[in-house]
Formats: C-alpha cells, structure tokens, sequence
C-alpha cells in the first residue's frame, strides 16, 4: 500500500512536476520510459515516488522511447494502467508503435513535452513532435500551463479508458515554457483524483486466461480499411466524452475546460488561432489591444488537437473578419499543417474570413506579446480593406531576409 | 613545447560546455594528439558522433563532422565509410548511446568489422540528463529513475565488441590519458572494426549520490576496478569478478574488411570477377 503524500492546497510545481502528481493520483500501474530533455523530469519524479513508497505501480526503465512505447503496449495489452512520457527524437522514434497502440485500441496515456525535432539538434520548445503524432491516432489534449498539465492528464485516463473509447492519449506541454516554469497548481486530493480517474477496467486483456485474445492480427484488403474506418469512428465518437469528462471535472475542480476555448471571442472582429503557451501571449496581447487601440481581439485556442473539433472551430470563428494561424513546426514544402485545417473549418462557413498563416517560435525563439499585437494589427488592416494585404504565409520573428508565400486572388 | 591542439579544434566553441573535472577533455585531447601523431589530416577523417555529452564531441573538433541522432552513430558512419573508404571514420558515443538506444548498431558493426573506430565513453550512468540508469551503471548504484538502487544487469562494452566480431578492441582509464592516445593510434591504424572504450568520470550525475563526490574520487573509483590485461589474466576468477581489464584486449588483423568484401561485388557487378560464392570465404557458416 503507498505511503500517503501530502499536498497542500495550492502547490507551486512546474509543468513536469504537475503531470507526475496527476499520474501518482492516477495510480498507473506500469510506467515505461526513456530519459529526453525536457520530458525526463516527470519520470524522474515518478522514479522517486516510486523510490519513496508513494506508489504501487511498476517503474521500468528501457533501452530506448521504442522499447519504452513497446513496454507500454505490452503492459497495457495485460490489463495494466499505463502511461509514459517524451518529447521530440524520443516521440519520433516511438513512431511506430504510437500506430500500434492506437490499432491496438490500447489506453495509454502519454505526457508529450513539446520539442523541435533535429535536424540541426535542438532542445527547445516547438511544436514539431505534437505535428509528427497528429495521424497517429491518438487523442492529443494540449495544456498551456502546469495546472492545465496537471488536469488534462487525470482526464486523459478517464478519456482513454471509457470503454466507448478505448484509445491512447497524449497530454502535450510546451518544452521549458511550461515544462520547467513552476507556477501555481491547485491539486485536489489523491481520494477525489483517483474517484474522478476510476478503476481502470481493462476490455480483452491478456491476463484474462479463460478467455484468450490476440493483439495485432494481420488483415490485409479484406479487412484492414474496416478496422481504420472504426478506429477514425471511434476517436471522432470521443467527442462528447470528452465533453463529459471536462464537466465532471469541472464539477470537481471548479476549472472549465473546452474542447475549443475562446477568449474575447464573443465581438471580436479579429482573432488569433493557436496552441500551446502561444495562447496565454496572444491572450495579454488581445485586452491590451482592446484596451489601448480598442481593436476587437480576440483568441481562439485548440484543447483538444484530436478528434480535431472542426465544429467548434467554425463555430468560434464565423463572425471574425480576419484570423491569422499559428504554427509553430516547419511547414516543409505546405502551408502550416494548422492552418489548412482551420481553413478548412472556415471554407464551410457563410462569411469564410480572411485567414493567414505565420510560422512562428521553432526550436523556442520567443513570441513575445509585441509580435502578437503585430499580427492582430495586421489583420485588422486586412479586415478594413477587405482583403489579405500580405503573403498568406509569412514567418514571425525570423532574422534575416522575410520570407512569404502565396497570395490572395480576392480582392 | 607543449602541444598546441588549436588548430584541430573549433575555439570559437570553447569552453565546452562538460564539467569541470569532466574526463571527456582528456579523451578529445588524447584523440586529438594521435591523430595528430599518424598525421592525418583533418580534412581526411570524419567524426560521428550521438546524443549525450559525448555528442558534443562532434562539435567542438574542426574535422568533418556529423552530430547525429541517439544511438545511430555507427549508422551513419557506415554510410560515410562506405561512400569513402579511403577516408578516416571515427564515431563517438557514450554508454547509453552505444549500448541502450544504439546496441543493435553497435553490434552490426562489429559483425561487419568494418573499418572505422568506435570510442565509447564509458561514464556508467546516462550524464547530460541528469543520472538515469544505463546499461553499464553498476547493480546497486543510485540513479534518479532507481533511487532505491539499481537492479539491472550490466554489460561487459569490451566483451560484447569481441564476440560480435570487432576485429580491434581496447579500454583504457582517463586516469591514464598517455595509454588512452596510445590505444587511439593503434585504433586509427587498425584496419577493420576498432572499438575502444574510454572509461571516465561523472562525478556530477554519477558520483554525487554514490559517494564519489569529486572527480578525483571517481577517478579513484575507475582505477581501482581497472588492472591491465595481463595482471588481470594473471588473476583467479574471483579475484576477476568486480575488475575490468585495460589496454588492448583483441587485435585480429585477419579478418575480412567490409569495404573489401563489398569491393568483391563491385568487381562482379564491373566483370572483374565471377559470381561470389561460399570457396570465396574462409569461415563458411
């Protein structure tokens, strides 16, 4: 039995720390991991729970992130509660498996901690690996901060493991920005944390040897589209379970979390889209917009990446006359993989604003709260001509000559 | 005249960013001194190296280099080797990189005994993100992912090199940085698969929670659980137990290069040659 730990009512813990917390309160049973800046603070903090006696479940440390996804689809396979974490190089060499998992209908959860992906090496934050898992078939939350960090990853096992569900999910934070930044947590308690997360109640697992199962058959064209088909079905289904999961925990925690949340959305005549800690910039950037130059700013902010929440999407931003998209992974020969699918929203509404794309903070440079008031002004500009001014997709913050491609052919 | 390493080094990089007291410098100058002994010219040998504070090797010598990805150092080399096999390849990897992530690389490439050098800086513990358990840390030594101490089994680097087919394998101490350039040139020499393991210190992410504080008490440490091969073979299997021999362990210079097997299929491709078949090879299973 785990020796009790106590918490105060209001922590000061970094993004790392929070999701460590939220998976001792989950009482994983098996977590498997490889050390990689800058997720490896969370398993190191799991490690000394472990080490300390706050926890039951099993630590395993492996070869390799390959090995680590491995082990969890294993021990996951087996009825067990699971869950790791990585970032960057260590979530590209998972690749493989997150497809395994994910076909598998396996719930693991995994803490994602944004980072670039080499090449040039770098270990900054930037959203390239959250991109990378994006068909991969995991549902993938984004935090913005530690406390987000903290929540989101208790709702990700309820999420995962409904049994209407019964897919992996990725609890993704910003590498250092959120990571490494310790802010205020208000934690609840580990009885309330783990009567929200539940029992886990594992569906064919292989410790059930009255009736034996067969994970990762073979099917070629006479069955393999079915089973993609319903594994699409089945996270495009999660939707309201994610809905009622975040107003459970609403209801627990009093923090209200939404599939797609808005701020300032309700007059605003231009808006940000992003994710990440971009949000909170972009945020600050838009009252003080509104304060000093009275410009109707306004932010919309993606929580849950996949299912990607095109409704919602369009909805928050039918009555905007110019949004600008927010990627933070090099495009590599497209426009922001991003912004194609807020465009895509938008194609289908009556008014289809004016929609542009910056690519912005790769490997961590900054995106500071002047840049962000930058972009809204911009746009702004855009809305009383009418039409999109500038390149459609242009960079934020580059040095050097401006890059910018496309143009609009309205107006 | 002391030696003046400058000219093989990018300045503009230093100070390297590893500790103080780190070992990893008197590996990059015990390296740089043989190459500069054989006189290879820089522009004639490529580093590859991995992931770690060993990676950062690639970046601080003016040579040809290839930082690359966790564990692939010897990939990637193969393919630079391959392309060039007139020229010096040399990767750098640290324990984790050669034996955890990059075990089946390494393993290939001894197999292949092809002709490159892997040095692997054996500093027992997963170092540049803080002490996490490698597959060489010692049963029993603390880590940050097994406080309660560490169970896994370890791995023999040295061992494993040999029976996988390196043709060339040696360790030595950074305690003994005159032996270490010593092992370097007969590495760079050697033609075929060269793997040397360079024992050194972390006294930072292994050392501060196993009673080795300082770097001279690690370094302490690594000596007292080294001996030179032939005291070592001169030793009782108990007396062997908890000892690593040192110096040059195999050196086998007849084994098939790879590159020289491959030339065998370009010259079948070129009509220099027939078809290959099992009478061309020595060792038939």
């Amino acid at each position: 039995m785990a020796v009790k730990f106590d918490l105060n009512e209001r922590e000061v813990w970094d993004g790392a720390y929070a999701a460590s917390q939220a998976l001792r309160q989950a009482q994983v049973d098996v977590l498997a991991a490889y050390p990689i800046t800058p997720s490896t603070p969370i398993v190191e903090n799991y490690g000394s729970y472990e080490a300390n006696g706050y926890i039951d479940g099993e630590v395993i440390m492996v070869e390799s992130e390959h090995a680590a996804m491995s082990a969890c689809v294993g021990a996951s396979g087996s009825g067990g509660r699971v869950a790791t974490a990585t970032s960057s190089q260590g979530f590209a060499l998972m690749a493989e498996v997150l497809y395994q998992a994910s076909g598998m209908r396996l719930p693991i959860v995994m803490t994602v901690v944004n980072r670039a992906l080499a090449s040039p090496l770098n270990v900054r934050g930037d959203h390239s690996d959250m991109y990378l898992g994006r068909d991969s078939g995991w549902i993938q939350l984004g935090a913005f901060n530690a406390e987000e960090a903290y929540d989101l990853t208790l709702c990700a096992f309820k999420i995962g493991e409904d049994h209407s569900v019964r897919l992996p999910v990725m609890v993704h934070q910003d590498g250092f920005t959120t990571s490494h930044t310790a802010q205020n947590v208000y934690p609840i308690t580990d009885e309330k944390a783990y009567k929200f997360v539940g029992d886990f109640k594992p569906v064919d697992d292989m410790l059930d040897f009255s009736r034996p199962v067969t994970y990762g058959a073979q099917t070629e064209e006479d069955w393999h589209f079915e089973h993609k088909a319903r594994q699409h079905k089945a996270i495009m289904d999660s939707r309201p379970v994610i809905d009622a999961t975040f107003e459970e925990f609403e209801k627990l925690s009093g923090r209200k979390y939404k599939r797609v949340e808005t701020y300032h959305m309700d007059d605003a005549e231009v808006a940000i889209v992003a994710l990440g800690t971009t949000v909170e910039t972009a945020l600050v950037a838009a009252r003080e917009l509104r304060e000093e130059e009275g410009i109707k700013a306004g932010v919309v902010a993606i929580r849950v990446f996949r299912p990607f929440p095109l409704d919602q999407v369009r909805l928050a931003l039918k009555d905007v006359k110019a949004v600008s998209v927010l990627d933070r992974s090099a495009p590599g020969g497209a426009m922001g993989a991003f912004f194609n699918e807020v465009s895509a929203a938008l194609y289908t509404t009556n008014a289809r604003p004016l929609v542009t794309n910056y690519i912005y903070g790769l490997g961590g440079r900054d995106f500071s709260i002047a840049e962000a008031k930058r972009i809204f002004k911009e746009q702004k500009a855009h809305a009383d001509i009418g039409h999109i001014t500038t390149d459609i997709q242009k960079f934020s913050g580059l040095r050097g000559p401006e890059f910018g491609y496309f143009q609009t052919l309205r107006g | 005249m002391a030696f003046n390493y400058d000219s093989y080094l990018r300045m503009e990089k230093m100070p390297t960013l590893w500790c103080w007291g780190c070992g990893d410098g008197v590996i990059l100058k015990a390296f740089i001194r043989a190459v500069d002994k054989l006189g290879i010219s820089k522009d004639e040998m490529c580093i590859v190296s991995g992931i770690g504070c060993s990676g950062r090797f690639s970046s601080y010598v003016d040579f040809n280099t290839i930082h690359s990805t966790h564990g692939r150092t010897v990939a990637y080399a193969t393919g630079v080797k391959l392309a060039n096999p007139d020229k010096h390849v040399v990767c750098v990897a640290g324990d984790g990189d050669a034996w955890a992530i990059g075990g089946n690389h390494t393993i290939h490439g001894c197999r292949r005994n092809i002709d490159m050098t892997l040095i692997v800086i054996q500093n027992f513990i997963y170092g540049l993100t803080n002490s996490q358990t490698s597959p060489t840390t010692p049963q029993g030594m603390w880590t940050v992912t097994q406080k309660i101490g560490n169970i896994d089994p370890t791995f023999d680097g040295c061992e494993i090199a040999i029976s996988c087919g390196a043709s060339f394998v040696a360790r030595e101490n950074v305690t003994a940085p005159k032996k270490l350039e010593k092992v370097f040139v007969e590495a760079f020499k050697h033609k075929g698969f060269a793997y040397v393991e360079a024992m050194s210190n972390c006294h930072i992410n292994l050392g501060r929670k196993n009673k080795m504080v300082s770097a001279m008490n690690n370094l302490d440490w690594i000596d007292s659980i080294t001996t030179p091969k032939k005291k070592y073979e001169a030793l009782s299997e108990e007396e062997q137990l908890n000892l690593l021999p040192t110096g040059i362990l195999k050196q086998d210079t007849d084994v098939d290069e790879y590159c020289d097997l491959y030339k065998m299929i370009q010259d079948a491709h070129q009509g220099k040659r027939g078809k290959i078949t099992q009478d061309d090879f020595k060792k038939k299973i």
